[in-house]
């Protein structure tokens, strides 16, 4: 622990240090960014954009990640639906995010359904394909076992296959996470009259560093704490029974 | 009409199991087994390794329905004792014990704990337990069933001797307390001998029955030369001359 808040700390050093020998337009020291992040704050800017992302964000994560899971289940158990949705998932494994956003902007409209599909279309072929994998390394043996003493289908999800698909899950969330946040900035970029990506996109405009980082940078750390209360905290409660060393 | 109460025999009678090889070609593991066991019997299948026993038991337990031939078991739940313990790993006995077996009390799941040695071992993971207390906890979970029919498949391979002893005569003692009618696969003679009250010797592959021998005697009062003569009539069996 100390040694991450000693390299974190060296990072704002060398951050500050680096601003000395520069120009402040390029590059404001970690002083400056504080000073507008406080004002941007003051006024509930900040506060309103951080929240109207953080929505998106929710929505377009809960998206991929429930239709991801079942998706990526089905093609892990079945042959068949493996063979038709394979391609499907390929192709928009490869398709770039942006073509993907620009499309859905241009067919559905510049409008909240074309943004929160457009992302969570961007991140469904990785949870799919995760949780696929999870679904295929099923233990048969498991399966006989509650089929033997006749556990519902129910209780056979809940405590045969949801325990075995955690650890898959978790990488799907995690990895999902900052996948999502990063493409709800460009969507709030290219076609949303708010958000922190919105904001940035203004602060661009206005070639305004210290204010780009003012919105940025608290973002970021919110998804920190995300991952390290809630997605952290999930991967230890679902691998609470494997034997740890001593 | 088999009578009520659980008290209908189990009917096996598989006319061909095939299966597919690695190299695709269909190799037939049973061909016209056939054997019947009488309600509240232990029966013990007995073979040479490979020869499809534990196809026949995945069979007896309806997890394999794709063979010609028909199974009849006495209606009622099923319990079975794979090969490997097969508890969830992310249960503690105890909640293992109880998905099985839902409706257990708690002085009943005491009292089927204490006598396998488990009763400070319920809130265990199964992997903070050993190979044979995992096989106890199998073997606790297809108890507190409370089945009408019990498959047993090798469940005391790779246990040291006088522990395998122990755990034998806990399951004859639960067996015979309940009326349970079971199948144990197995290829240990004296295991068969000491469990069974019939012995089924099953022919190399693909296999049939080739012996259906009575334990007439009551086990406990068995001498050691009637049970080596039984075991010489196994053997005899099992060795083609």
């Amino acid at each position: 622990m100390a040694a991450r808040i000693l390299s974190f700390l060296a990072l704002i050093a060398l951050w500050g240090a680096a601003a000395q020998f520069s120009d402040p337009r390029h590059l404001p020291g970690p002083a400056a960014v504080l000073a507008a992040m406080g004002k941007a704050a003051a006024s509930g800017e900040l506060i309103a954009a951080m929240a109207v992302t953080m929505a998106r964000v929710a929505a377009a994560f809960v998206l991929a990640m429930a239709l991801g899971s079942a998706l990526g289940y089905l093609m892990g158990r079945r042959a068949l639906a493996d063979r038709i949705a394979d391609p499907w998932i390929v192709v928009l494994l490869n398709l770039p995010a942006l073509v993907i956003i620009v499309l859905l902007y241009i067919w559905v409209g510049l409008n909240e359904v074309a943004a929160i599909a457009a992302v969570a279309l961007n991140k469904l072929p990785n949870a799919t394909v995760t949780i696929r994998e999870g679904a295929r390394a099923l233990d048969p043996g498991l399966d006989e076992m509650a089929r033997a003493f006749a556990f519902s289908r129910v209780k056979r999800l809940r405590h045969v296959v949801a325990p075995q698909l955690a650890p898959y899950f978790a990488a799907a969330a995690r990895s999902g996470l900052s996948l999502v946040w990063k493409i709800v900035l460009v969507v709030e970029l290219l076609g949303r009259p708010n958000g922190v990506g919105f904001e940035i996109n203004m602060a661009f405009q206005l070639f305004d560093v210290a204010l780009l980082l003012a919105y940025a940078l608290p973002f970021t750390a919110a998804m920190l704490l995300i991952e390290a209360f809630v997605v952290q905290p999930f991967e230890r409660h679902a691998s609470r029974w494997r034997p740890r060393p001593a | 009409m088999p009578p009520a109460g659980g008290l209908a025999p189990l009917d096996v009678h598989v006319a061909r199991k095939r299966l597919v090889n690695a190299s695709g070609q269909a190799v037939e593991i049973l061909s016209d087994l056939a054997f019947r066991l009488e309600a509240g019997r232990i029966g013990a299948l007995i073979g040479p390794s490979g020869c499809g026993k534990s196809t026949l038991m995945r069979i007896v337990a309806g997890l394999d329905e794709r063979f010609e031939g028909r199974i009849e078991r006495p209606p009622g739940p099923l319990a079975v004792v794979f090969q490997e313990p097969r508890l969830l790993p992310w249960r503690t006995v105890e909640a293992n014990v109880r998905l099985a077996a839902p409706r257990i009390g708690d002085a009943e799941l005491d009292a089927l704990l204490e006598p396998l040695g488990l009763a400070g071992h319920r809130s265990h993971f199964p992997g903070e337990l050993s190979l044979g207390l995992a096989r106890r906890a199998a073997l606790a979970r297809a108890f507190a069933v409370k089945p009408a029919l019990l498959l047993l498949d090798e469940p005391f391979v790779s246990l040291d001797a006088p522990l395998a002893l122990a755990l034998q005569r806990e399951l004859a003692a639960l067996v015979a307390e309940r009326g349970i009618t079971a199948v144990l696969v197995t290829h240990d003679v004296g295991e068969a001998i000491r469990l069974a009250d019939r012995i089924f010797v099953l022919s190399p592959r693909p296999a049939r029955v080739i012996g259906d021998i009575l334990v007439e005697t009551p086990r406990k009062t068995m001498s050691a030369a009637a049970a080596r003569s039984l075991e010489a009539r196994v053997e005899a069996l099992r060795t083609p001359a």
